[in-house]
């Protein structure tokens, strides 16, 4: 014991003199931590509250294409502005004078092509009722297979794909519902010659089911998770796996200094050594999820972030930190063990828990990965970690409920301590 | 007891070969080193010096044959072997972001002596070695002199009876090397046999009493050093180097 205290004392004296190590372990994980989630965060403030900005060129004078700008606007999730019709060619320009993020021109026959084609389905509908479907002709023929000329919609391609499409299917229904209350009205007006009532057709129209979401989770409550429930914990795992830039080069540094022959001539085992780095290592990553999850809860409020939610099993959150902690400094004893310079562990080391990452559903979210990318993320660590968290964090899991994630975690742990072992063999160290 | 064996070092028909260079080899060699001696072992580059010291210190193991540690085996049994002797090797092989107290602290400790035993003994070798005054500064920042001393503290602190060095005072000035060298020769009259190798061959002719030249893996001449002077009929191991190994470069 006498031996791994002092070995113990030994690693912290050198990891308390590598000022550069501790900044890359504490400083850049929380400026990490801090960036993502306030990006994520304006994402969703973007989308929800600021509202996105969409520049409107009605070359339409009619009521229908009126009518669509007014519902646009009803969705709640545009910010409309409108330029004449002439800026119909210059709208690129003017969305980006503007900051505008959306554009749309409004075809010159847009109304008419509305009218046209509520006027064949009434029509239709008519000669439906009387019986005499197959004998009526409409005298009225669209000018396109939809029946009206395609809406040109413009995007800034800093819009994501997903968003996209939401941004689609929201103008997608805004035009369904002029569609249809213009149908609704000529349909009335031909069965009984007079203008729909306006409470009539409100009532028609407004009476969609509306949809409410709500997150299921296993504890049975129902918080809404936020951008720091999402960001912290996973960029948490990303800040363990940063001791690599400390651990690793020590471990090159007693290599080519030769301290580890010297070590090897010495009565004591060096696996004292190993376990003593580990310990050391270990101690620091709890203190950075320890850190880095205390920001979270208290410091980001005064950032204007929402805080962020311990989970109510504490001691699942203690032991999945614990065993991701013990991967990550495994991991980084491995990379020195086989790295021949500084320069290849730093390299490889910060490339290498990159691409674990993205493999493991930091970046893109696992349940959106396909084929081969799905099965390689069962390889990374980070995975199993972050599938961890999120249990704990998003869905009030308890401990049984990511005991599958700790078990893969530990066994990924024992492989990467069985190949440092041999790597140590290999080069005559131990 | 196996202490009281009359060799530091007995090798016995060991061979060795590196499974990747096939330029450094030992075959059937036999080599004696009396307990108590002052014994050198030279050799140009590439001739196999640290190889050979590596062997005798369990760094690397023996393919055949056996060597002896003042009777036990190394490789069989290393941790025992490992309490009787010291190393010092040619590189700076301690932490440069501890000072010289937290590294003898530490080594010390690996060497298994205990907390009482550690402070006696870095206080003694500190103040025996002129690193006193900087005791508790990062070893980082020194001279390469103050370097070597801090190379040999760690390698005697647990008085070892066997002291390996392999090029002790290289890149040292004249200052350092004389300190070196007096402790050397002091820890020798205390009992400690030294296993030393050079190119310094005038320092070699102060500090050994014994020596051995090898050359291609091979033991080309050993003996006392006035007998193996006397024999080749030369004045210094500088002439003698010269002729038994060549003038040619070793690479």
């Amino acid at each position: 014991m006498f031996k791994l205290w002092i070995s113990i004392k030994k690693d912290v004296r050198i990891l308390l003199r590598d000022k550069v190590g501790i900044s890359l372990m504490f400083v850049m994980p929380i400026i990490l931590v801090v960036v993502v989630t306030s990006i994520q965060n304006s994402t969703f403030q973007l989308v929800n509250k600021n509202k996105l900005p969409i520049i409107i060129c009605n070359t339409d004078t009619g009521k229908a294409s009126a009518q669509f700008i007014e519902s646009v606007n009803k969705i709640g999730m545009f910010n409309v502005s409108q330029v004449p019709k002439e800026r119909a060619k210059a709208i690129t320009d003017d969305m980006h004078s503007k900051d505008a993020l959306l554009g749309i021109v409004i075809p010159s026959n847009f109304s008419s092509e509305v009218n046209n084609k509520a006027k064949s389905a009434s029509d239709k509908a008519m000669a439906a009722f009387s019986g005499q479907a197959d004998s009526i002709k409409t005298t009225i023929k669209p000018t396109s297979a939809s029946g009206i000329d395609p809406l040109t919609l413009y995007y800034n391609p800093v819009l994501q794909e997903s968003l996209r499409f939401s941004i689609q299917g929201a103008i997608r229904s805004a035009l369904q519902l002029v569609q249809t209350r213009e149908t609704l009205r000529t349909l009335y007006y031909a069965s009984n010659e007079k203008e729909l009532p306006k409470s009539l057709e409100n009532e028609m129209l407004n009476s969609n089911t509306t949809i409410n979401m709500l997150p299921v989770s296993k504890d049975g409550t129902r918080t809404t998770p936020n951008a720091s429930q999402h960001n912290v914990p996973a960029w948490t795992i990303f800040a363990m796996f940063f001791v690599i830039m400390s651990l690793g080069g020590s471990v090159v540094r007693e290599k080519v200094s030769g301290s580890f022959i010297r070590l090897k001539t010495l009565p004591t085992n060096y696996l004292v050594g190993l376990l003593s780095k580990q310990l050391t290592y270990l101690a620091v990553t709890l203190l950075q999820a320890a850190v880095i999850f205390s920001m979270g809860m208290f410091l980001f409020p005064y950032l204007g972030l929402p805080a962020l939610n311990l989970p109510s099993d504490l001691f699942a959150l203690f032991l999945v930190t614990l065993i991701c902690g013990w991967c990550a400094v495994s991991y980084s004893i491995c990379v020195g063990v086989f790295s021949e310079t500084q320069e290849q562990s730093n390299g490889f080391g910060a490339v290498s828990i990159v691409i674990l990452a993205c493999v493991g559903g930091l970046m893109v979210p696992s349940f959106a990965m396909q084929g081969i990318a799905k099965t390689m993320a069962n390889f990374s660590p980070m995975h199993w970690c972050l599938q961890a968290y999120y249990t704990l964090f998003l869905e009030g899991g308890k401990l049984k409920d990511v005991l599958n994630n700790i078990g893969s975690l530990f066994l990924i742990t024992i492989v990467i301590q069985f190949v440092t072992y041999l790597g140590l063999k290999r080069k005559n160290l131990i | 007891m196996a202490i009281d064996q009359p060799f530091a070092i007995n090798i016995e028909h060991m061979g060795f070969r590196y499974p990747d260079n096939a330029d450094v080899s030992f075959t059937d060699l036999n080599l004696k080193v009396e307990k108590g001696t002052r014994f050198g072992l030279f050799g140009p580059n590439g001739a196999g010096k640290t190889t050979l010291m590596n062997l005798m210190t369990g760094v690397l193991a023996v393919n055949e044959g056996s060597i002896k540690l003042l009777g036990k085996e190394t490789g069989k049994q290393n941790k025992e072997v490992n309490k009787l002797f010291g190393f010092v090797p040619q590189d700076f092989s301690f932490y440069q972001e501890l000072s010289p107290a937290e590294n003898l602290e530490f080594f010390g400790a690996w060497a298994g002596l205990n907390k009482t035993e550690i402070i006696n003994r870095t206080n003694e070798l500190l103040h025996i070695l002129g690193l006193e005054d900087v005791s508790n500064k990062p070893v980082g920042k020194f001279s390469g002199g103050m370097k070597r001393r801090v190379n040999l503290a760690i390698g005697v602190i647990h008085n070892p009876q066997v002291l390996f060095l392999d090029e002790p005072t290289v890149g040292v000035d004249v200052q350092t090397r004389y300190a070196i060298v007096s402790y050397l020769l002091k820890l020798n009259e205390s009992g400690t046999t030294l296993i030393y190798t050079s190119h310094q061959l005038n320092e070699a002719e102060d500090i050994c009493e014994q020596i051995a030249m090898i050359d291609q893996g091979k033991i080309i001449t050993q003996g006392h050093i006035d007998d193996v002077l006397k024999a080749h009929n030369h004045e210094s191991l500088e002439e003698l180097f010269i002729n038994l190994t060549g003038k040619a470069y070793r690479n």
